[in-house]
């Protein structure tokens, strides 16, 4: 009993761990597609402010300076990609895959450039990074059965940048549905020349949409080099921008939804990694890839309308000319 | 993509234009070699010399090439269509594992001529099945090629992994790879080639695949504007009203660009695993995929482009390659930050600069008609 | 009153109704806009005397729409000024016509699907950064305007659930709430029921009692003769009349509309005309909302005569073309070429159509016609690319392609007479000249055209009309569908009038006139079906 409460536990916290930046970027994927901008760059852009959240707090020793300086990297990112997609009307999605690659090989080519560790940028001590913090009383409530145990083991001890994302989700739910800009960007992202008709900049509503995007990923970034680990490692975001993609899609582009979604993602891969070469009896061993792969056939099987519809924002990926 | 203001020759349109925007990518990686204290030109230099400068060099940069080609091709044909696909990768590493089982399955009983011809199918359909159920979920579920495309190159990486660790692996041996393809099964080197008419050149992975990448070229450019089911595809790429009007049937040929595609990409196995490997293992692609998008893009999607942007990125992956090994504060990550500024130059950002153009034009053939005038008076 | 039809540079002084004038809410002076070689209005002036209902009158393209976007800010214009209560001002953006007390109600809705009705009222005027407070006051406005001018709709209804008449409130209450003093409506009875129409008089009359000014855009004169105080009319770009509408009448609208430059036919009609050829029954569109788009249609096309569809577009004339071609799939009826019966049961599509000789020259050449981007030779086989005088085993036989290109461009003087050029750069006329010899080339037995002569210069425009004419006269059932009434005129031996979906009347082209004509396409003559049941409709949603 105690045994199945122990692995209950440390799964509900790797799935905590692993979930972080994809509600991250599921928010800022939401922001921006919500706008009508595809993002499939949330991958880019996190690694980007991943490298350099890392190399801040590297030369400075502080994570906030780190912090900062991954969300103005991946600001700067959204930008570009604003650029290309509003000003400049370019194709979304060949504007993202390139600050994809970009990013893919930009971060380790200055990686080696300013630190020459191939690519990986130097251990941080535990003051340049964001560490566990034991939530008040948490010592005091462990001994309670259950929900102190629960509070104390589960709610209590992970990094700021957790409970940010986790408060992120209320947070874009409130500023989408309960703020004048929210119901401007929602309405931007269905049908711009109402928006444009009603006397509303519609180049300035996305590219304010896609700065959220690029302060959310900006976080998430800053989350997997110096909270979750503590050092950049080249390729370190792993596809998680795409996972976090497929989370925003199969969460219908609703932030409690998608926020569902990345915790059943991450619940999955929490899974796969506790049953990596566990040899289930009947079964045999589980093919843990299937389970990590798992998010993207869901997704797949959900765009397909097989279950339910998941239906985007009517004007995603095109860009607003006023037509003759 | 926004398409180009028709005031411009054709010339500027297909010629000049895309040059600027390579020029603006190479002028950006010029200034990232700087803030890295490297000197741009001499890095320059040593790519060049190391891509094409000797026997070894020119070898690798033409075995990259070929695979450019294949995965170029791939997107430019269904860009042709009107549809992006960016699942190159998944097709490549799903027609690699078809080359692979069919080679596997019968290399003890069948000979190489055979065999050649059976690699070629076996990839080919591998990767067109892979590309055919996002191509079938556009077409008739309305679901969105780009993520599904984005969806499946997980997908592949994940079926890919399960069968290397866990059915095909050779046994006995810890790394995931097949056991070794009989000589029967081995597309045979350049310089073996070379060597059986008396030219010897350095050994390179450089295999007759490249022939094949040629042909596919000549075949897909046949396709496209020498056929009427090229003719359709493209009118419906341009223009599905137009093409519905002609009597085509677009879900139809979405499926069938895609196939194509997908098959194209496939053809990225037959190079590696039947041309360089010679087993099946893990993580030949290699990001090939994705560089197709850009050799496509550069090379307007036409094969004669393709080719001469596959040249282009192969001399950068070689060079690429040198310069890492010479310079140590350069990696070859170079290359694909080039790559990436190549995408948002010819893609994303193809016509930020026809508004400048326009305007420099314009204003030549007014000095133009003004000195005519001033001749004639 | 003076008046010039010849579109010359006439341009009628506006004349006050009568007086006393009430001041000018709007006036523009000498509004200009092109949008590339198309000069879309020409010096327009006009004067709309405040608290007045105004008409804006004129067929498709005239420039009126043109003209109320740039009111509205979302064009700039050319030159010229606009003044609003008197004061000159500089209108940008639709901001700042919201800013100067302007609102417009579009032709296709400006509202955002998924949104509450109350959601698509507030955004853009919201009271502050959080909605909450917003919501509140639009709640209250919406109750007040709803028993103010009787605009019902419920507040957190979705756009998406309710019916056009409904969305079209939304669309008035939404510029009602940005304090709206002048109110521009673009074709708004378009999509309405007539129950529904009558209801939206009613408001405007609401409105107008309450000082509203409104302007309405439109091409049904039934409905300027029964709301509006005054009627601008406008014909190509240019403003060419304004009446005050007690002194004016539906048929001298529709001549001023129309113009009244009537040619006598290019050739002498034909004088036996052959067996049907197109036989069309009981044929039905209905589109994804049910709403009937072609509505119980039936008649004959015969071998040897061209049969003229006249209507103001928008009148399900575009879509039968597109149902006989094969294009869209009907929902009720049969067609009959040439022996072979098309149904629901039967379809044919676009290639099996032209198989069976039915050649289509198609309404929007851009759009349909050919692919912009390919090459003269490539557009000059679109639709017959299968065809194996073109086609070996596996390729194309670009030689013959180009012979057949260079001998229609000869045939049918296209130029420049290059089968390279790419299809968009040639002229429009160029472009119809290409299409219109690719599909009479092949000598159909039914030749469908729409708009033949749309964009067109005049010299081409003869050229076209005398090949039409020589078709027939070999003995082609020709179905011509065109928004010219002239043209109508000129080629047809038989004229169909298209009004909503169906055929409400039918004119042998020697009792045909331009105002009984036109009367029809208003479907305000003698004999059309009245408009009647509409008192006391109550509110749809």
């Amino acid at each position: 009993m105690e045994e199945a409460f122990v692995f209950v536990a440390l799964t509900m916290n790797a799935t905590i761990r692993v979930a972080t930046p994809l509600i991250l970027c599921a928010m800022a994927g939401m922001f921006s597609e919500r706008s009508g901008i595809i993002d499939i760059s949330l991958e880019g852009k996190m690694l980007g402010a991943a490298f350099i959240a890392a190399s801040v707090a590297a030369v400075t020793g502080s994570p906030w300076l780190g912090l900062a300086a991954g969300i103005a990297a991946a600001s700067c990112l959204a930008l570009l990609h604003g650029f290309a997609c509003i000003t400049h009307n370019g194709n979304q999605v060949v504007s993202g895959v390139a600050i994809n690659i970009l990013m893919s090989g930009l971060t380790v080519v200055l990686g080696i450039a300013w630190f020459q560790r191939g690519g990986q940028t130097p251990s941080l001590e535990a003051s340049a990074r964001f560490m566990p913090i034991s939530l008040p009383l948490s010592e005091f409530l462990a001994e309670v059965p259950i929900l102190g145990t629960l509070y104390s083991r589960l709610v209590s001890g992970h990094n700021l940048l957790v409970y940010v994302a986790f408060l992120a989700v209320p947070l874009a739910w409130w500023v989408l549905f309960r703020t004048r800009f929210g119901l401007r960007l929602r309405a931007v992202g269905e049908n711009p020349k109402a928006v444009d008709t009603a006397g509303i900049s519609v180049a300035w509503l996305r590219y304010r949409a896609v700065l959220i995007c690029g302060l959310l990923t900006g976080i998430a970034g800053t989350y997997l080099s110096i909270a979750n680990n503590a050092a950049f490692v080249r390729d370190m975001t792993a596809g998680q921008g795409y996972i976090a993609l497929a989370a925003l899609i199969f969460g219908k582009w609703r932030p409690w939804t998608a926020f569902g979604a990345c915790l059943l993602f991450g619940l999955l891969n929490a899974i796969a990694i506790r049953l990596q070469g566990v040899d289930l009896p009947g079964i045999g061993e589980v093919p843990v890839v299937f389970i990590q792969a798992l998010p993207y056939v869901l997704t797949v099987v959900l765009l397909a309308g097989f279950i339910g519809r998941a239906v985007a924002p009517k004007a995603i990926g095109e860009p607003y000319v006023k037509e003759r | 993509m926004s398409a180009a203001p028709a005031e411009l020759p054709r010339w500027i349109d297909i010629g000049l234009i895309p040059v600027i925007n390579i020029c603006l990518a190479l002028l950006v990686s010029g200034l990232i070699i700087l803030a890295i204290g490297e000197n741009p030109v001499e890095a320059m230099a040593i790519m060049i010399r190391g891509a094409l400068g000797y026997g070894e060099g020119i070898g690798y940069t033409l075995y990259y090439t070929t695979n450019f080609i294949f995965t170029g091709l791939a997107v430019a044909i269904a860009f042709h269509a009107g549809l992006f696909n960016i699942g190159g990768e998944g097709q490549a590493y799903i027609g690699g594992l078809g080359v692979g089982l069919a080679i596997l399955a019968f290399d003890s009983t069948l000979p190489f001529f055979l065999l050649l011809p059976l690699g070629i199918l076996a990839g080919a359909a591998f990767g067109a099945a892979w590309a055919a159920i996002p191509a079938w979920l556009q077409a008739y579920r309305g679901s969105h090629i780009v993520i599904t495309t984005i969806m499946f190159n997980f997908i592949a990486y994940a079926v890919m992994v399960y069968l290397m660790v866990n059915v095909l692996i050779k046994p006995g041996q810890m790394s995931p790879e097949s056991r070794e393809f009989a000589a029967a099964g081995q597309l045979p080197f350049m310089h073996e080639m070379l060597a059986g008419i008396g030219i010897t050149v350095t050994p390179t992975p450089l295999n007759l695949s490249i022939v094949w990448a040629l042909l596919c070229c000549v075949g897909v450019w046949a396709y496209i504007w020498r056929t009427r089911w090229g003719y359709e595809l493209r009118a419906v790429g341009h223009n599905e009203a137009a093409a519905v009007y002609a009597g085509a049937r677009p879900r139809h040929i979405v499926v069938a660009a895609m196939c194509i595609s997908g098959a194209l990409a496939g053809f990225v196995g037959f190079n590696e695993i039947m041309g360089v490997h010679h087993r099946l293992l893990l993580n030949f692609p290699a990001g090939y995929g994705f560089t197709g998008i850009a050799v496509s893009l550069m090379g307007r999607n036409h094969p004669v482009g393709v080719v001469l942007a596959s040249l282009l990125f192969g001399v950068l992956y070689q060079g690429g390659a040198e310069l890492a090994f010479e310079v140590p504060t350069i990696t070859r990550e170079l290359v694909v930050t080039i790559q990436g500024l190549v995408i948002l130059f010819s893609g994303a950002l193809a016509y930020m600069s026809t508004p400048w153009v326009t305007r420099v034009w314009r204003a030549l053939l007014a000095w133009r008609a003004g000195a005519a005038a001033a001749e004639g008076a | 009153m003076p008046m010039r039809h010849d579109g010359d540079d006439a341009v009628v002084p506006p004349e006050g109704p009568s007086p006393p004038a009430p001041p000018a809410a709007i006036e523009l002076r000498g509004i200009n806009k092109s949008f590339g070689a198309v000069r879309a209005n020409r010096d327009v002036s006009m004067t709309v005397r405040a608290g007045t209902i105004h008409g804006i009158v004129g067929e498709n393209g005239a420039g009126k729409s043109t003209l109320m976007s740039i009111l509205y800010g979302f064009y700039g214009a050319d030159s010229g000024e606009i003044r609003v209560a008197g004061k000159p001002v500089h209108i940008a953006s639709s901001h700042d016509a919201i800013a100067a007390g302007i609102g417009m109600v579009h032709q296709h809705f400006m509202l955002v699907d998924n949104f509450t009705v109350l959601e698509n009222v507030m955004m853009g005027a919201e009271s502050g950064p959080l909605l909450r407070e917003s919501i509140e006051k639009a709640h209250g406005e919406l109750t007040r305007l709803a028993t103010e001018y009787g605009l019902h709709v419920d507040p957190g209804a979705v756009i998406s659930d309710l019916p056009v008449g409904a969305l079209q409130r939304v669309e008035i209450l939404k510029a009602l709430y940005r304090d709206a003093r002048i109110l521009i409506l673009d074709e708004p009875t378009g999509v309405l029921t007539p129950q529904e129409a009558e209801q939206l008089f009613r408001i405007l009359s609401a409105l107008k009692e309450r000082g509203v000014t409104v302007i309405m855009i439109t091409h049904k004169l039934g409905e300027v003769m029964a709301i509006t105080d005054t009627v601008s009319v406008m014909r190509r770009g240019r403003m060419v009349a304004e009446r005050a509408t007690a002194e004016t009448s539906t048929e001298e609208l529709a001549e001023l509309m129309v113009g009244r430059k009537l040619k006598a036919g290019v050739s002498p009609r034909a004088e036996t005309v052959g067996a049907p050829a197109l036989a069309v029954e009981r044929l039905c569109l209905r589109d994804r909302y049910g709403v009937a788009r072609i509505d119980d249609i039936g008649f004959e096309v015969r071998a040897g005569e061209i049969v003229g569809i006249a209507g103001v577009s928008g009148n399900g004339q575009s879509e039968l073309l597109e149902v006989l071609s094969g294009i869209t799939p009907m929902t009720a009826g049969r067609i009959v070429v040439e022996g072979r019966e098309v149904s629901v049961a039967k379809p044919a599509r676009p290639d099996e159509m032209r198989g069976l000789r039915l050649a289509h020259v198609p309404e929007d050449r851009q759009r349909r016609g050919l692919v912009t981007a390919f090459t003269a030779r490539e557009s000059s086989i679109l639709g017959y690319q299968r065809d194996p005088a073109y086609n070996g085993r596996l390729f194309t036989d670009y030689d013959a392609v180009d012979g057949h290109c260079r001998d229609l461009m000869e045939r049918f003087d296209v130029r420049p007479p290059l089968p390279g050029i790419i299809s968009g750069k040639m002229s429009g006329g160029n472009q119809q000249k290409l299409i219109l010899a690719r599909e009479i080339d092949r000598d159909p037995k039914v030749l469908l055209v729409g708009q033949p002569t749309r964009g067109v210069d005049i010299g081409a425009i003869e050229f076209i009309h005398q090949q039409l004419a020589d078709l027939r006269d070999r003995g082609c059932a020709i179905l011509m569908v065109s928004v010219e009434l002239d043209e109508i005129m000129a080629l047809s031996d038989r004229i169909l009038v298209m009004f909503e979906g169906r055929i409400v009347g039918e004119v042998a082209i020697k009792d045909a006139d331009t105002s009984t004509l036109g009367l029809m396409m208003a479907n305000a003559h003698e004999g059309a079906s009245a408009r009647g049941g509409t008192s006391g409709a109550e509110p749809v949603a």
